[in-house]
C-alpha cells in the first residue's frame, strides 16, 4: 500500500473541501432578510426563469448575462406593474415569451423575494482601511 | 499520425471552439445590431451555445492533452483505451444533444450548464470513466519516478500529475455541487443558493486551470529539457493553487449579504493562482537555451499566454479588493477578467499543447503557407484579443461610473453602443485569427 500515498492525500483534500463546504451550506448569514425561505409561488417562478433560460441576458446579484438589466431590486425600484407589463408583452430587445398569467405571477414573487432577500449594487456604505466595505 | 483517443478529444475540441466562437461573434454582433438573425437564432439561444461551446473546448482540449500525455509518461498503454473512447462518445453526443436541445429551446436555465438538467447524467457518467482510468493508470507511477531522479519519497508525483488529479477530482466534485439546487433546502434560499452557485463555479474554473496548467508545466517541462515538474517550488505554488481552488471562489460574494467572513476569506485568498503560473512560465523561459526553433510554435502560444497572465493578473487583484469590486461586479470588466482568463491564458496553453503534441511525430510538418497562415492567426487573434479585452474594461468602467449616477439601464447601454461595436468587430477578427491558427491543425489530425 505504500504507493498509495498520493491517494490518501487527494483523500484528505476531498474530505477537507467536504467539511468546509458543509460550513459553507450552513452559514449563518449576517442579515435576517437573508435568511428567508422563498415562497411556494417564487419556486414555480423560479422555474420558469430557468425554463426561459432569462440568465442569458439578466442578472440578479450580477450573476448572470449583460444584454438586460440586473434584477435583483427591480420590484423596488420600477414597481410590479412595470415588471408585469414588460413580462407579459416584451420590449424592443426583449422576446415577448407569451407567459400566461401564473407564469407571469410566479416571476413577479420570485422578483419581490429576491428584492426583499437584499440589495444590489449596494450604494450606500464605507469603505475600511483595509478595502472592504461596510454597507450603512 | 497514429490516432489517439486523445487527438480524437483534441479535434473535437478544436471543433468546439471554431462553434463556440461563431455564436460569440453573432451575439456580439446581437449587442449592436438587434435584429441581426434575431428570428433563426435569438440572444437566449445563442448565449449558451456560446459558452457550453467555448467551456467544452476547454474541458476536450485539457482531457485531450491529459489522455495523449498519459501513456508518454508513463511508458505504458492507458488502463483502458475502451473506457477512453466510451468517454469520448458520450461526451460527444451528450454535445449533440445538447446543441440541438438549445435550437429547440429546451433549457436549464442556469449560468454555464444552461442546458437541462437531465443532460448532465452522461456528463457526470462518462467523467466517472476519466477517473477510473486516469487513477488505475497512474496508480504505480511513483517507482518510475524513484528510479529517473533519484528521489528518495516514494510519494513524489511530477507536479502536473497532481494538477490534473486534481482537476479530474474537483470537476467532478463542483459539477456536482452546480446541480444542489435540485434540492429544496438549496433553492429556498435566494442566499444560500446564489452562495453555493458561486462556490461551484469558482472551484469549477480552478478544477479545468488545474488540468490547463498542468499541461503548460508538462509542455514547458518537455521543450525545455528540464525536470521543473519536480521542484520543491513547483509543489509549493499548486498547493497555493489549490488553496485558491477551494477558498478562492468567495471573491465573487461580496456583493452577497452572506456571511462576512467567507467575503474575507475571499479577498485574503484572492487571485494568487495566476501568479503562481506566472512564476512557473517566467523560470521555464530562463530554461530554455536549446531546442527553440524545433518547438518554436508551442513556445510562442505560451509566451503569449505569459503575457495575458500578467495582463489578467493586474485586472484580477484590483477586482478583487472589496472596495473596486462593489464598482465592477457585474459590469463587462468581470467579462474582461473571464474572457482574457479563457481566451488569453487557457487557449493560448491549450494551442501550445496541441503544437507540442502534433511536434512529437516527425511527419507533422506544415507547409511555408501553414506556417505563415498561423503566424498570421497568431499576431491577428492578440491583438484583436487586446482590443477586445481593453473595450470590455471601458464598457465596464463606464458601465459603472453611470450606474453610480443612477442612470437608466437603457440609457446606459445606449451610451456603451460605441464600445459594443469595437467589442464585436475585434470579437470577430479574433474568430478570424483562431480560424487561421486551426485549419492547419484541424488538417494534421483529420490525417488518417
Amino acid at each position: 500500500m505504500k504507493f498509495l500515498l498520493p491517494y490518501k492525500i487527494l483523500l484528505a483534500i476531498v474530505v477537507s473541501y467536504f467539511f468546509y463546504s458543509y460550513i459553507i451550506y450552513t452559514q449563518k448569514m449576517d442579515t435576517e432578510k437573508a435568511k428567508k425561505t422563498i415562497s411556494p409561488l417564487a419556486l414555480e417562478g423560479k422555474k420558469v426563469f430557468q425554463k426561459y433560460n432569462c440568465v442569458s441576458c439578466h442578472q440578479m446579484y450580477g450573476l448572470g448575462g449583460y444584454l438586460g438589466p440586473d434584477l435583483t431590486n427591480t420590484i423596488s425600484e420600477k414597481g410590479e406593474v412595470y415588471a408585469r407589463t414588460i413580462l407579459k408583452y416584451g420590449t424592443a430587445k426583449m422576446p415577448n415569451f407569451h407567459l400566461n398569467d401564473h407564469e407571469i405571477t410566479s416571476l413577479i414573487d420570485l422578483l419581490k423575494e429576491v428584492d426583499s432577500s437584499g440589495t444590489f449594487p449596494v450604494k450606500n456604505f464605507d469603505i475600511t482601511w483595509f478595502g472592504t466595505i461596510k454597507e450603512k | 499520425m497514429k490516432k489517439t483517443v486523445g487527438l480524437s478529444f483534441i479535434l473535437l475540441s478544436l471543433i468546439a471552439l471554431l462553434g463556440g466562437l461563431l455564436f460569440g461573434c453573432i451575439a456580439a454582433f446581437q449587442y449592436v445590431l438587434p435584429d441581426f438573425l434575431k428570428e433563426l437564432i435569438p440572444f437566449y439561444k445563442i448565449r449558451p451555445l456560446h459558452v457550453s461551446l467555448v467551456i467544452s473546448w476547454i474541458f476536450l482540449a485539457s482531457v485531450g492533452g491529459v489522455y495523449h500525455a498519459l501513456p508518454k509518461i508513463l511508458e505504458k498503454p492507458l488502463y483502458s483505451n475502451k473506457m477512453a473512447n466510451w468517454h469520448y462518445w458520450t461526451f460527444l453526443l451528450t454535445g449533440i444533444v445538447i446543441i440541438i436541445s438549445y435550437f429547440l429551446g429546451y433549457f436549464g436555465g442556469r449560468e454555464y450548464w444552461m442546458f437541462l438538467p437531465v443532460l448532465s447524467i452522461p456528463i457526470f457518467i462518462s467523467w466517472i470513466f476519466l477517473i477510473i482510468n486516469f487513477f488505475a493508470s497512474v496508480k504505480n507511477y511513483n517507482v518510475n519516478l524513484f528510479t529517473q531522479t533519484g528521489v528518495t519519497n516514494k510519494m513524489v508525483w511530477p507536479v502536473y500529475l497532481w494538477m490534473w488529479a486534481t482537476g479530474i477530482i474537483f470537476f467532478f466534485l463542483t459539477f456536482s455541487e452546480a446541480y444542489l439546487w435540485v434540492f429544496p433546502y438549496f433553492r429556498e434560499n435566494i442566499v444560500r443558493e446564489m452562495t453555493v452557485q458561486w462556490k461551484a463555479y469558482g472551484s469549477l474554473i480552478g478544477s479545468w486551470n488545474m488540468l490547463c496548467y498542468g499541461l503548460a508545466i508538462y509542455v514547458m517541462e518537455k521543450t525545455s529539457g528540464k525536470r521543473i515538474s519536480c521542484l520543491p517550488i513547483s509543489y509549493f505554488l499548486y498547493f497555493l493553487g489549490l488553496i485558491n481552488l477551494i477558498l478562492g471562489w468567495s471573491h465573487h460574494i461580496y456583493i452577497l449579504p452572506a456571511a462576512e467572513w467567507i467575503r474575507l476569506l475571499g479577498y485574503a485568498i484572492s487571485m494568487t493562482e495566476l501568479i503562481i503560473l506566472a512564476k512557473m512560465i517566467w523560470d521555464w523561459k530562463g530554461l530554455i537555451v536549446k531546442g527553440i526553433k524545433l518547438h518554436s510554435l508551442p513556445y510562442r502560444f505560451l509566451l503569449s499566454s505569459d503575457f495575458w497572465i500578467v495582463a489578467n493578473l493586474v485586472l484580477a487583484i484590483t477586482i478583487s479588493v472589496p472596495a473596486a469590486n462593489i464598482y465592477t461586479h457585474g459590469t463587462h470588466i468581470t467579462v474582461a477578467h473571464s474572457m482574457g482568463s479563457t481566451i488569453g491564458i487557457n487557449t493560448m496553453i491549450l494551442l501550445a499543447t496541441i503544437f507540442y503534441m502534433l511536434s512529437e511525430n516527425k511527419k507533422n510538418t506544415y507547409r511555408k503557407s501553414e506556417l505563415k497562415m498561423i503566424e498570421t492567426g497568431f499576431w491577428i487573434a492578440n491583438i484583436s484579443l487586446f482590443i477586445f479585452w481593453i473595450s470590455l474594461i471601458a464598457s465596464g468602467i463606464i458601465k459603472s461610473f453611470y450606474m453610480t449616477q443612477n442612470i437608466v439601464f437603457q440609457q446606459i447601454m445606449i451610451s456603451l453602443h460605441p464600445y459594443f461595436w469595437v467589442l464585436a468587430l475585434s470579437g470577430f477578427t479574433l474568430f478570424i485569427g483562431v480560424i487561421l491558427i486551426t485549419i492547419p491543425l484541424i488538417k494534421q489530425l483529420s490525417i488518417k
